[in-house]
């Protein structure tokens, strides 16, 4: 099962700027890959991130082949109010993983 | 004397397959080309004038493991809501698909700067386009070597 790792700061000034870090642990098969027997190994990689804030879509990302194993995202948001960010992954094979995180902001 | 024109004859013959060597290389490129690439850029971003400026690749100059290469976008833009950054997108010129990842932000990221790893299969140009809120494209290339390309080993 996949596990992701998130680095939010758990507090934050109103109208800061937070850094928002994510790692997913993926293999991210290219589908370019051949076995010894010369079979492609197909494709399995995930294809979208996203980030919202409270419900609200802040960051999105679309990912193909050319991503490193184990996707490492960062990006940034301004800290608005408290509440949850929440990450969610999904990719070939069904693959969906979500994430949540909580921010204080005062 | 003899001897010194044959060796020159040589010479001459051996340069003239060592280039047609190198004519058949460049006529069978193995992955994408920048042609390809082009046509990548176009095909997400539409037919717009692209101006180099304002978006800015940071990459290593050389790189060892072509897996894992760090990589940072940054868009020089004040991030309001009436001037932002829509998305930036990164291309390879030599990877087997010219697509790397594209990243769609807004006036809530606070700052226009983003950071991931990509694979690189050969030593070649980066290149980000980033679109602002005003529809205007903004480009920025950057050349790395790679001593280890990503994609040669196979698995079992």
């Amino acid at each position: 099962m996949a596990s992701a790792l998130i680095n939010v700061p758990p507090r934050a000034k109103r109208g800061e700027i937070i850094e928002i870090k994510t790692l997913i642990s993926h293999v991210m098969e290219t589908g370019f890959r051949h076995t010894q027997l010369g079979t492609v190994i197909p494709r399995d990689i995930i294809r979208r991130f996203v980030c919202t804030y409270n419900g609200t879509e802040i960051f999105r990302a679309d990912l193909y082949p050319a991503i490193s194993a184990n996707p490492f995202i960062v990006f940034s948001t301004v800290a608005t109010e408290s509440g949850t960010l929440s990450f969610q992954w999904t990719g070939d094979n069904g693959f969906s993983v979500t994430e949540s995180a909580r921010i204080y902001v005062e | 004397m003899d001897q010194a024109a044959s060796r020159r004859e040589f010479l001459k013959a051996a340069r003239g397959v060592a280039v047609g060597l190198v004519a058949v290389v460049t006529v069978k490129p193995a992955h994408a080309t920048p042609a390809e690439m082009q046509g990548a850029i176009r095909a997400v971003v539409g037919s717009g004038r692209i101006t180099p400026g304002k978006v800015k690749i940071e990459l290593p100059p050389l790189i060892e493991n072509g897996n894992a290469v760090p990589l940072t976008v940054s868009v020089d833009s004040p991030m309001t809501e009436a001037e932002h950054v829509r998305a930036v997108h990164v291309f390879t010129e030599k990877n087997p698909q010219p697509y790397v990842v594209s990243f769609h932000l807004g006036p809530r990221a606070g700052r226009a700067r983003v950071s991931t790893r990509m694979r690189l299969a050969d030593s070649q140009n980066v290149v980000a386009v980033c679109e602002l809120s005003d529809g205007s494209l903004w480009s920025d290339s950057a050349a790395i070597v790679v001593t280890l390309a990503a994609c040669l080993e196979d698995g079992i």
